[in-house]
């Protein structure tokens, strides 16, 4: 317990400063949806819950959303914070190409999350299907279930690109 | 007893009520920033829960079709309790307002209520996880109950009352009297009740997203918009109350017994000073140890009540 | 005729209650009749503890007789029983001499026995009662020796006269007798290790009469206590106290325990009995510790504070038992497991109930909490005897109530939530009727009664401690003139139970308007229950009753000593396909294991030994009779 102590007094905070994120590439998210209004912005923009779903994913996304709860990239830090239930969840962050298996449950937990809601829509999967495009398994993109307010492209996103795009969804990029 | 009028009473109890509510957010998000920074990440701000729960009072309440009105009490029940809770230990001054309406026994059995309809609310949505969480709750809280009785009675036997109050009253004056093992071990035995009673690291991880790793979580994991935001408040308040019983009755220095101005605020100094050292060593115990099996719990349990009933011992046998 | 009997007995219910109260109140009466009953003829006086164990009798029998008027549904069975149980009730707290207490006492046992037989077709209901008749009957064989010896050493039948003679008796002879008599009471008080009758006759009786057995008989083994050991006997030493409190706290552990884990929904009221028993004997044992010890104060304190759990027992009990007759009746099974949603398709009863399930936990601000916290403060109090080794008997009853509290908490969530929360497992309690309106208004008797109960503790203890200082022989403390709280020692603690109320009240209806005024939720949206978006939903996936205590059957697992017992029948061809699995995990009960099946199997051996003499030569008989002449003759 002191060793792990005298570690983390040593290293202090490992936290990447926000300021490196507008380095990154000019668009890395499209506003598909007529939901991020500023009204959402304004409720939203400093405390959002989000309730990842793996609508038949490979886990390449979930492994970049895993890093952003770590110390290097910390996503805590904006008062963005993940969820267990959709009940408490503002947000949707849905990956994969929406396999059929997974279709009525991601509609489900749509409807399970109160309004007001955005769904964000990582990685190319869930844009269009990705990689899966075409196949007899999936539907081919999230918006063929529930409706998408914004996506993050990348196959995968970089933990950096996901924390740009929640960051520009809720307007506080620039 | 000192006779106060039945108006100011009832200010003075809405007063205290009062902060206590607008308190204990920030006492979780003090934790919440201290456990992250300990952990080598920058963490939210300490006030990220006023924002949470602000948040929340404008979102829609989703309720299952399968709960009934006792669903929708019972986040009222869990406020008033705390409220009524506010009211009876001593928090800025001694002797609150509503001192003389009960003493440990009443604060124990206000949360028990509490904890009651809680636990009725996870079993009414007719989830598999609402009832787990329902069952080990009342478990947990059932094991811890007789340490708490046995700490407060060595204080009692100490001080001569049950009355938070005047504990707080007699210890404070008479610091000789808590210069004793008994008083050590009561600590004790109460901070790992606290630790249990609030669902704190190592009983409960309250930011677990595992449900079969959850205790509290699991009971509101169908709770949203306002109601869920009452009852992360109410656990706020219960976090802050159980952390301040803890500082001001065994270590109830510097706190006034006459609500004057200069008294109040350093009673106020006071009280924040304890409260950050508190959450200090809270922060680094979560993050130091990690939560324990389920059915390891009891032997935690087990190991405070003897620490209790060693401390009840050492003052009847020491007197 | 069935409906005008139980108008009648509810009308005689409530003349018997007025005028116990009047009798608890201080207004004596006397009544002999020297030709009813044999020996020395029927004896009744009223003294303040009678009075006050009449009013429990004729308060209760109001809300179970109106209840048994839609219970019963016209039913002729059990009639005569019924008013015959409820009138050797009223007797025995009134009995003078000992022929009118032991002719009531059994009278009152054969009524009860009679009606916890009432469905004789089923065998569990015969061999409830058969146990019952047993134990009941053990019980009267201690208490007619024990009566005989107190007769043959002071000459006299009636018991004022024995409360006068007390002090020529010797140590070892009141020690005896207190056995004796203390041993029968706690038999039919249902105290651990004799309740084994309990949990079988509670359930098998029609409820409104286990309300009575529950709420009224239990308490008459108490009262019989309590009259041998502070009125009969005089003064004892403080092991009695002692004995008393150890026995209280392993009956308040053992039945909160065996509650916690119990399905059937009757049994599981009739283990919590058991629990409040003890919790009435703790205080009752640090009364008797208290007067042994000369401070009377603290003793009339204590027994104050059983008498209010008395009271308070009775109201709550009959209150759950009644509910529980009504779930019954309308989800037709007394299985846990097999109900639930109630509250949407018998929202009175379930109301009822939970205000029954919130008094009995000891929650605030209903009465179980003020009886729980007097007794506490009663506890606390022991600082003030000189002796580490009593202090430490306290220390234990102290630790072993407050474990009681938290486990009363569990165990009636669980009874609560499984029975009457979220989907209905079976068709029946999907299907439930509400229960009708005489059961209704009875339930809401009680509820009226538990928050009356709950907001006058300052009216009802100076009463309470008068009775407790009369049957001491003190003279009654002087009350204090406050009508909102209770003081104990000065000092020593407070109790509000109007404020408390008041407080809880305004911070329900604080919030409430708060978020009305800030038209918070912007929307309420109803949507199934959320299960990880699987398809299905059903009850099912529920909680069990059995699954909800399995945390207490892993913690207690040395008392409950569960067995694993699994039958797998598997298909012809290979043993791996598994045509059906049956897995059962029942909990054993530790005093049948160890105390009655040893008991009853040296019994057995005996009597099998015995039997020899039965040789069924006529010859031998008559030498028997000759051999048992001789002896007498020697003898006398």
């Amino acid at each position: 317990m002191f060793r792990q102590l005298a570690l983390t007094l040593r290293v202090g905070i490992a936290t990447e400063p926000p300021r490196s994120f507008p380095t990154l590439p000019a668009l890395p998210l499209e506003d598909v949806g007529p939901r991020l209004s500023a009204q959402i912005q304004r409720i939203f923009g400093r405390s959002l819950h989000i309730r990842q779903v793996d609508a038949g994913s490979c886990n390449g996304c979930e492994l970049e959303i895993g890093g952003l709860a770590g110390p290097h990239y910390d996503v805590e830090r904006f008062g963005i914070r993940f969820v267990a239930s959709p009940r408490h969840a503002d947000c949707l962050l849905v990956t994969g190409p929406v396999t059929l298996n997974m279709a009525e449950a991601l509609r489900r937990t749509w409807e399970a999350t109160p309004d007001p809601k955005i769904v964000i829509a990582a990685g190319d999967c869930s844009r269009d299907g990705g990689i899966f495009q075409g196949s007899y398994a999936v539907l081919g993109g999230v918006a063929a279930v529930v409706p998408v307010d914004a996506v993050i492209p990348g196959c995968p996103p970089s933990p950096a690109a996901l924390i740009a795009g929640l960051l520009d969804a809720l307007g506080r990029r620039s | 007893m000192r006779e106060i009028g039945a108006p100011a009473a009832v200010v003075g109890a809405l007063a205290q009520a009062l902060l206590v509510a607008l308190a204990a957010p920030l006492l979780v998000g003090l934790v919440r920033a201290l456990k992250a920074r300990l952990t080598g990440r920058r963490g939210p701000d300490p006030w990220q829960p006023y924002l949470d729960i602000l948040k929340q009072l404008r979102k829609e309440a989703v309720i299952s079709t399968t709960a009934s009105w006792l669903f929708r009490l019972t986040p009222f029940v869990l406020v008033a309790t705390m409220l009524v809770a506010a009211t009876v230990v001593p928090v800025l001054v001694t002797r609150p307002a509503l001192s003389f309406a009960g003493g440990i026994m009443l604060l124990m059995y206000l949360f028990m209520l509490g904890t009651f309809f809680l636990a009725l609310a996870g079993l009414d949505s007719g989830s598999a996880f609402g009832g787990m969480g329902s069952s080990r709750e009342v478990a947990v809280a059932a094991l811890a109950e007789p340490t708490v009785m046995l700490a407060v009675f060595a204080l009692a036997l100490r001080t001569g009352t049950t009355n938070l109050g005047t504990v707080a009253e007699r210890l404070g004056g008479e610091p000789a009297l808590a210069a004793h093992p008994g008083h050590l071990l009561a600590f004790l035995a109460f901070f790992i009740v606290m630790l249990a009673e609030t669902g704190r690291l190592p009983v409960d991880n309250p930011a677990t997203h595992l449900e079969l790793t959850m205790i509290h979580e699991a009971m509101i994991l169908e709770y949203s918009g306002p109601y869920l935001a009452m009852i992360e408040w109410a656990s706020a308040m219960k976090l802050f109350l159980y952390m301040t019983l803890l500082i001001n009755l065994f270590v109830p220095w510097w706190i006034p017994t006459e609500v004057t101005g200069a008294g109040m605020l350093l009673g106020m100094l006071a009280l924040a000073g304890k409260l950050v050292l508190l959450a200090v060593a809270l922060a680094v115990l979560e993050t130091a140890v990690a939560k324990l099996r389920l059915f390891r719990v009891p032997e935690l349990l087990a190991g405070s009540f003897a620490l209790a009933l060693l401390s009840v011992a050492s003052v009847v046998l020491l007197r | 005729m069935a409906t005008s009997l139980h108008v009648l007995m509810a009308l005689g219910g409530l003349t018997v209650g007025l005028l116990g109260f009047t009798g608890w109140m201080g207004d004596a009466r006397a009544l002999d009749v020297p030709w009813l009953v044999p020996l020395s003829g029927l004896s009744l006086r009223m003294d303040p503890l009678g009075g006050f164990f009449l009013l429990l009798v004729g308060a209760t029998t109001v809300p179970s007789s109106i209840y048994a008027i839609g219970y019963a549904r016209g039913a002729r069975r059990g009639l005569g029983a019924y008013a015959l149980f409820v009138l050797a009730m009223a007797v025995v707290p009134l009995a003078a001499n000992v022929p009118t207490f032991l002719l009531a006492w059994e009278l009152m046992a054969l009524a009860s026995y009679a009606l916890v037989l009432t469905d004789d077709r089923d065998p569990a209901a015969v061999r409830a009662a058969w146990i019952y008749a047993v134990m009941t009957h053990a019980g009267f064989a201690c208490l007619l020796s024990g009566m005989l010896l107190m007769t043959a050493w002071t000459g006299s039948l009636t018991f004022a006269d024995w409360r006068a003679a007390a002090t020529t008796l010797s140590e070892p002879a009141r020690n005896l007798v207190f056995v004796l008599l203390a041993l029968g009471f706690a038999g039919k008080a249902g105290v651990i290790p004799l309740h084994v009758w309990l949990p079988a006759a509670h359930p098998a009786a029609p409820s409104h009469v286990s309300a009575l057995m529950s709420g009224v008989m239990i308490k008459l083994g108490v009262m019989g206590i309590l009259r041998v050991g502070l009125e009969w006997l005089g003064v004892g030493p403080p092991w009695w106290g002692v004995v008393l409190m150890l026995a209280g706290t392993l009956s308040a552990l053992g039945g909160v325990l065996y509650a916690a884990v119990e399905v059937d929904l009757k049994r599981l009221l009739a283990f919590s009995s058991i629990d409040n028993i003890g919790i009435i004997l703790i205080a009752v044992g640090a009364g008797f510790v208290f007067h042994s010890t000369g401070l009377e104060t603290l003793a009339i304190f204590a027994l104050a504070a059983a008498f209010y759990h008395i009271l308070n027992h009775a109201a709550f009990k009959a209150l759950l038992f009644l509910g529980a007759g009504a779930v019954v009746h309308g989800a037709g099974t007394r299985d846990l497991e097999a109900m639930g949603g109630l509250i949407k398709r018998m929202p009175w009863t379930s109301a009822a109930f939970l205000v029954g399930a919130l008094a009995i936990a000891a929650l605030p601000p209903l009465n179980g909490f003020v009886s729980e916290w007097l007794t506490f403060q009663a506890l606390l109090q022991n600082g003030r005897i000189p002796r580490p080794e009593l202090n430490l008997v306290f220390m234990l009853a102290l630790a072993g109530l407050a474990l009681t509290g938290g486990l009363a908490v569990a165990c009636f969530v669980r009874a609560f939530g499984i029975a009457f929360l979220a989907l209905p497992r079976t068709e029946a309690a999907a299907g439930a009727q509400e229960a009708g309106p005489t059961m209704r208004a009875a339930m809401a008797l009680l509820v009226v009664a538990c928050a009356t109960l709950a907001l006058t503790p300052t009216l009802l203890l100076p009463p309470l401690g008068a009775t407790a200082a009369r049957l001491l022989g003190d003279a009654a403390p002087s009350s204090r003139e406050d009508l909102l709280t209770i003081a104990v020692s000065g000092d020593f603690a407070t109790l509000s139970m109007p404020v408390i109320a008041a407080a809880l009240g305004l911070g329900l209806v604080l919030p409430f308007v708060l978020l009305r005024v800030g038209h918070a939720p912007s929307r309420i949206r109803y949507y199934e229950t959320w299960n990880c978006g699987r398809l299905l939903q059903t009850s099912r996936m529920e909680y069990t009753a059995t699954a909800f205590a399995s945390p207490f059957r892993r913690v207690f697992d040395f008392l409950y000593r569960p067995e694993r017992v699994v039958e797998i029948e598997a298909h012809g061809e290979s043993r791996f396909f598994v045509r059906r699995m049956v897995y059962r995990n029942p909990t054993r009960s530790l005093v049948e294991d160890w105390l009655y099946a040893p008991l009853l199997g040296a019994v057995r051996a005996g009597t099998a030994r015995v039997r020899a003499i039965q040789s069924g030569s006529a010859n031998l008989y008559l030498i028997y009779v000759l051999a048992a002449l001789l002896v007498l003759l020697v003898l006398a």
